[in-house]
């Protein structure tokens, strides 16, 4: 038999009333990260149970992707008369880049409901079930993204130096959408149509980035507006534009990093004061 | 290892009880703006008082049965001793590690094989991948699956399904064991084996907490009984005086 381990996050904490949220919020995320094979079990048993029957396993996904992206490809790419061996790289990246936020984000909202038997018998700090979502969205991204190297050897891309900036990028994504899925994990227990609204808000963004349309296409004016404003599109354009062989400019660093400082502050709080209620709403 | 301990003030528990209109952003939207003209009768947020003014002290070595009739309170209590719910007023400082045996089949995965539920449940429960290899051999002998271990858990009969999870979630030596309703397990041959290890893992709690309906079963396992009623503990003494007075023998 096995001796349970002392975990800390078993232990209560015997006096709550001079913590600040900030503290509890930070505390359950360390919780999380020193039980990090739980989350990361989990993550992967979730791949593993959505393809298991498939003789081709995840990579049924890449297929798939892979199709999405030679039909939008062409299609768009014929519509605007771009030319496709510029286009397709661009569009590849921007689709598949895209799914990893906007899926992770939307799953995020279900984090608690679809764990809502764990959380009731078990206790264990509560971000393991957001992380959960995280590592399992990370995973299928991990698959898709062997489309990229595979559309760079068709169209004979040379990779710049420059590309390596994308590892940074990526980096600055997962911490942004991390932090959201934070918020939207608690908001979206607490009202459960807020998903739904969330879905619809990730739908809207889609066409408002330039993902399957180029930045260079809108009227210089008219593209300011909507792009610096747009918090995506700075997330999506540090980890295409480098893998493009381009730098992306200092506004494109510097809104995600700053996000991603607020965010995480102001998600720790949220959710280290709204955590305790999150068992009363499931 | 410090030693397990139980210490509740004053525990208030206050269930709010949305209805499907409050749970709803767009109706919680609409009323506020509408100045809640709208639907305003429907927005009503219930709310129960699960547990009210539960004072309790339970030390190491205790073995506390718990009665009560449905609607009293035993889950909520069970739910705040383990840690999951936080009270909504009072204290509750709860030491040691705890394992609730509620739900045994928690976190299985149908599709996947025996082996890999071991490593699944066990995980959940708190034990290190590490840990869970170390042991999966005893593991698997106590689950007297044989080959069977290798295949899909959907394939298995409810009996060998049981004796995957009863093995797995007794793997595991909490300091304060939580259980409602003693375990019970298949067939004959499984349940002498499946008794004496539960048993084994009662014995080596620190805390037991036993919620029950069975006189036989809180008279052999528990030397105090809580009662509850309405939320509030009507009774906490020795077992046999509890046991007396609610069941009337």
């Amino acid at each position: 038999m096995i001796k349970q381990s002392n975990n800390d996050f078993l232990q209560t904490e015997v006096s709550k009333g001079n913590r600040s949220s900030l503290k509890l919020g930070v505390n359950d995320l360390r919780g999380a990260i020193r039980e990090k094979h739980i989350f990361m079990t989990l993550g992967w048993q979730d791949v593993k149970a959505r393809y298991r029957r498939s003789r081709v396993g995840a990579f049924w996904l890449t297929i798939n992707m892979g199709v999405l992206i030679a039909a939008l490809g062409i299609i768009f790419g014929s519509l605007f008369r771009a030319p496709i061996e510029t286009f397709l790289p661009s569009i590849a990246i921007g689709i598949i880049v895209w799914g990893l936020l906007s899926v992770t984000v939307s799953e995020s909202c279900d984090s608690f409901s679809s764990a809502k038997d764990t959380i009731l018998q078990v206790k264990m700090p509560l971000s393991i079930h957001i992380i959960r979502v995280a590592v399992r969205n990370l995973i299928i991204f991990g698959h898709n993204a062997l489309i990229i190297p595979i559309i760079f050897i068709i169209f004979v891309k040379p990779i710049d130096w420059i590309s390596l900036y994308a590892l940074l990028g990526l980096f600055l994504l997962i911490l942004n959408i991390t932090w959201m899925s934070f918020v939207l994990s608690i908001v979206c227990t607490r009202f459960r149509d807020a998903t739904e609204i969330i879905k619809n808000i990730m739908q809207v963004m889609f066409y408002a980035t330039p993902i399957i349309w180029e930045a260079e296409m809108l009227p210089q004016r008219i593209s300011e507006i909507i792009l610096n404003f747009n918090p995506f599109y700075h997330l999506i354009t540090i980890i295409r534009a480098p893998l493009l062989g381009q730098m992306p400019t200092f506004l494109n660093w510097v809104i995600p990093v700053s996000m991603a400082i607020i965010g995480w502050c102001l998600a720790l709080t949220f959710f280290g004061y709204y955590k305790k209620r999150v068992a009363y709403w499931l | 290892m410090n030693s397990a301990s139980i210490k509740l003030k004053n525990v208030d528990v206050v269930f709010p009880v949305y209805n499907a209109s409050s749970l709803s952003l767009k109706n919680r939207t609409l009323s506020k703006i509408t100045g809640g003209i709208i639907d305003r009768r429907h927005d009503g947020i219930s709310l129960i008082k699960g547990l009210e003014n539960i004072d309790l002290n339970i030390c190491s070595g205790e073995r506390v049965g718990l009665v009560g009739h449905n609607g009293a309170g035993k889950t909520t209590l069970l739910r705040i001793l383990s840690g999951i719910f936080e009270p909504t007023s009072g204290k509750a400082d709860i030491r040691g590690s705890c394992n609730s045996l509620i739900n045994i089949g928690l976190g299985i995965d149908p599709e996947a094989t025996g082996r890999e539920n071991i490593l699944l449940r066990g995980v959940m429960m708190g034990m290190k991948p590490s840990e869970i290899r170390r042991n999966i051999d005893d593991i698997i002998d106590f689950t007297g699956l044989g080959n069977f271990i290798d295949l899909p858990f959907r394939t298995y009969s409810t009996g060998m399904q049981m004796r995957l999870a009863f093995a797995v979630s007794t793997g595991i030596r909490p300091q304060v064991l939580i259980m409602d309703e003693w375990l019970s397990t298949g067939d004959e041959e499984f349940r002498e084996r499946a008794n004496q290890r539960i048993s084994e893992v009662v014995n080596l709690s620190e805390i037991l907490i036993l919620a029950s309906h069975s006189h036989d079963l809180l008279s052999s396992n528990c030397n105090r009984v809580i009662w509850l009623e309405h939320g509030k503990i009507r009774m906490d003494d020795k077992s046999e005086v509890v046991l007396k007075a609610y069941f009337g023998f």
